[in-house]
């Protein structure tokens, strides 16, 4: 089968090996699946040990991995997840909150249920424990270096504070707290994640300062005015800001004027990810770099072979399936049914789907 | 010779089917409005239940499958006692089943990509691999690209015959086609083989349209599966049963064989019985939606039968639905059949249909008759009337 298949010890593999001479062309895990499906480690499993409600629109999820999974993620990193609804697999990406160790057999996220977000409210409300999801393994490069550095900033809104939580676990578990600043803003206190424990982080850690912005009351932080007030010694930070795109795109412009641009690192959150136009838009080619702009008329199939690339095509009108590629990012249009599919971890028929906004194919 | 075929319809008799030249024939007849508006009512058909594909689908194909591992699983262990009679009947029974299922209404359609909308790698035409020698990239282009492209059109479909059995008396007779009955009968029993080597498409390399080097590629990976299905099927599950070995690779023949000949009676019920008709080239030139398909329909047939014989098939009993939709899943051909057959009798359009053994008789004496030159004259006398 051609899964790349996620790193088993060597005398599982061994095993495994001998007793796909006996499944072929099926994997063993294919028939361990039928009696647990964390036992197959041919797609990264998880359960659903619970969903504890943090706010009134967010919820932490505690996840057991299946066979496959190492818990080796960087803090900061984001993890996949990936649930049926109305038997469509949706996948969205959430910081992982849990302390990267190997004496834990689960690990959290903690998902906001976004207004227009389909899968985020069914993780929030409508998923059972029990309930096996897929997932993907760990990624980002907004992750906290070893060891820490000695002076730290941080700069969230809203959910961006998951993957710095992550942080902070982190360094307060291994007792590495060096000299930490966040800054924090949320509409009030009510939405705040995780606002108790950070208060007991604050309490415990010294070298920990918190400061906490309601912008229903304080207003919304701006970076240009408030920061030298908030945290004078900025400048002296190794800075981590996790946001609205609005916070990002200022935080870079604050950064490069003060010429400390190398020292900020910046991670886009939640609805940026989703791209929403309604017609149109450049197509990326990730693989070979070539991107071309287009209508929402012209298939991904055709743009692709306007722009030179080799691209895979059958019957060019949407029943065999030979030109399907994976749609990285972005979304697509079918140009028979008007149906829009998103990007994360789809393949899609280029012959008869068109851009809708701005994509990205792997070829 | 091309137009001999135009007017029989015997047993449909509402058919308009007489077509008078062979570039109105894919129209049948119909006005180029008729034919757009035939285009967009069976549209509609397949938007409504693309449109309300869910969870109940879902299950339904992870069920399939649970059944068809839980049946090769329980066949297999029976035949570790191979040795008893009854559990060589009924494992190899099962193995059987199992085999078939996986095929058809597993295999066949998950390479079809009708399951792709779930969005799962493991259920999906990229990835999957089924348990026949044939690897699944080289059937996905014949099958898929060429045959429900190009379906029954001589020359093009290479399907129609599988190049080698003179199933429509427009192709050319040899003095090897005497032959044809009798080599049906092996490429029935061995199936899968066929499939596998008419999917390298030698002909093509012989006729320079294809390099040979791509051929010997195909050649290595044909080779490799064939290897891994014969250590599974004939050495390491004979070994596991021990005393039984002997009596256990037996049944993994028989299951094997059983499942080639019944996807050669299934297919060939699909597309060569009487009623279903083939097309010259000609009819491809400026193709409408529409004209593709009304192609479909007259060139396929289904099956009538009960549920069972609908699964066990994958489906391709409804060949006719099948070949209008064939990202559709399987499971949803059924409800959709009589709505589909409803408009084809609006328009005009044969709809064939019958038995399984009605259906076979035919092909088989269809084969028969055309080992013989000639045959472009069908005598009346119903639906599963031979070319005599």
């Amino acid at each position: 089968m051609i899964t790349s298949l996620p790193s088993l010890p060597i005398g599982l593999r061994r095993l495994r090996d001998a007793a796909e001479r006996l499944t072929t062309p099926l994997l063993p895990d294919d028939y361990l699946a039928m009696i647990n499906p964390l036992w197959s480690a041919r797609e990264l499993r998880g359960r659903i040990v619970s969903v504890v409600p943090e706010t009134a629109d967010s919820a932490t999820l505690t996840i057991a991995p299946g066979a496959g999974w190492r818990f080796e993620h960087r803090p900061g990193q984001y993890v996949g997840i990936g649930a049926a609804l109305h038997g469509r697999f949706r996948w969205r990406s959430y910081s992982l909150t849990s302390v990267p160790t190997a004496r834990t057999d689960t690990l959290t996220i903690t998902v906001k249920a976004m207004p227009e977000g389909m899968l985020s409210g069914h993780l929030v409300r409508g998923l059972e424990p029990g309930t096996v999801v897929r997932l993907a393994r760990p990624e980002g490069d907004f992750f906290l270096p070893e060891p820490p550095p000695p002076r730290l900033l941080f700069i969230t809104t809203g959910s961006g504070i998951t993957p710095v939580m992550a942080i902070l676990r982190t360094m307060d578990r291994r007792g590495s707290m060096t000299d930490v600043v966040l800054v924090h803003s949320v509409p009030d206190p009510e939405a705040m994640l995780f606002r108790a424990e950070l208060h007991d982080l604050r309490d415990h850690h010294p070298s920990f300062r918190l400061h906490e912005q309601f912008s229903r009351r304080d207003g919304r932080i701006s970076l240009t005015h408030d920061l030298q007030r908030l945290c004078p010694d900025w400048r002296e930070r190794q800075a981590w800001v996790c946001g609205t795109d609005s916070l990002l795109e200022e935080a870079g412009r604050v950064w490069a004027d003060a010429n400390r641009a190398p020292s900020l690192h910046r991670e886009k959150f939640a609805s940026a990810r989703i791209g929403n136009a309604s017609a149109g838009g450049s197509v990326r080619f990730s693989t070979s770099g070539f991107a071309v702009e287009t209508d929402g008329a012209t298939t991904l199939l055709e743009a692709g072979e306007r722009a030179g690339i080799l691209m895979p095509f059958g019957c060019r009108m949407g029943i065999c399936r030979t030109c399907v590629l994976p749609l990285t990012a972005g979304r697509v249009r079918d140009l028979r049914t008007g149906t829009e599919h998103e990007g994360g971890h789809q393949m899609i028929q280029t012959c008869i789907n068109a851009p809708a906004g701005d994509c990205v194919l792997d070829i | 010779m091309p137009n001999s075929r135009t007017v029989s319809q015997p047993a449909i008799t509402q058919a308009v089917v007489t077509a008078r030249s062979s570039t109105l024939r894919t129209t049948a007849g119909l006005s180029e409005f008729e034919v757009s508006r035939l285009a967009a009512e069976l549209d509609a058909i397949r938007a409504e239940v693309m449109g309300d594909l869910g969870a109940a689908d879902a299950d339904y194909i992870r069920r399939v499958i649970a059944v068809q591992r839980g049946l090769e699983f329980g066949g297999r262990a029976l035949l570790m006692v191979s040795l008893f009679p009854p559990a060589w009947l009924a494992g190899t029974g099962a193995l059987a089943v199992a085999k078939i299922l996986e095929n058809m209404e597993i295999g066949h359609n998950v390479l079809h990509g009708q399951w792709d909308w779930m969005g799962d790698p493991e259920i999906h035409s990229t990835t999957w691999e089924w348990d026949a020698v044939s690897p699944a990239a080289g059937w996905k282009r014949s099958h898929n690209v060429v045959h429900h492209t190009y379906t029954n059109i001589l020359g093009k479909d290479r399907d129609l015959g599988y190049s080698a059995i003179r199933v429509d008396p427009a192709q050319p007779w040899k003095p090897i086609h005497l032959f044809q009955p009798l080599y049906n009968l092996g490429l029935s029993l061995g199936f899968e083989y066929g499939i596998a080597i008419y999917d390298l498409e030698l002909d093509k390399v012989a006729a320079g349209d294809k390099p040979w080097s791509q051929a010997r590629a195909e050649i290595g990976g044909l080779w490799q599966k064939i290897r891994r299905q014969w250590i599974k099927d004939y050495v390491a599950f004979p070994l596991l049963s021990g005393p039984a070995a002997p009596t256990t690779l037996v049944a993994n023949v028989v299951a094997n064989v059983a499942r080639n000949v019944w996807g050669h009676t299934v297919i060939f019920c699909g597309h060569f019985p009487a009623g279903a008709q083939t097309f010259t080239e000609d009819q491809l030139v400026d193709e409408s939606p529409g004209g593709w398909y009304i192609r479909q329909v007259l060139g396929s047939a289904n099956l009538d039968g009960p549920p069972l014989l609908h699964l066990m098939t994958g489906n391709l009993s409804h060949q006719i639905e099948h070949h209008l939709f064939p990202d559709m899943p399987s499971n949803r051909y059924a409800e959709i059949a009589p709505k589909v057959r409803e408009v084809c009798a609006r328009y005009g359009l044969p709809y064939t249909s019958g038995s399984l053994p009605r259906q076979y008789a035919g092909v088989l004496l269809t084969i028969a008759r055309l080992a013989l030159p000639g045959g472009g004259r069908r005598v009346a006398g119903g639906e599963n009337a031979g070319w005599m």
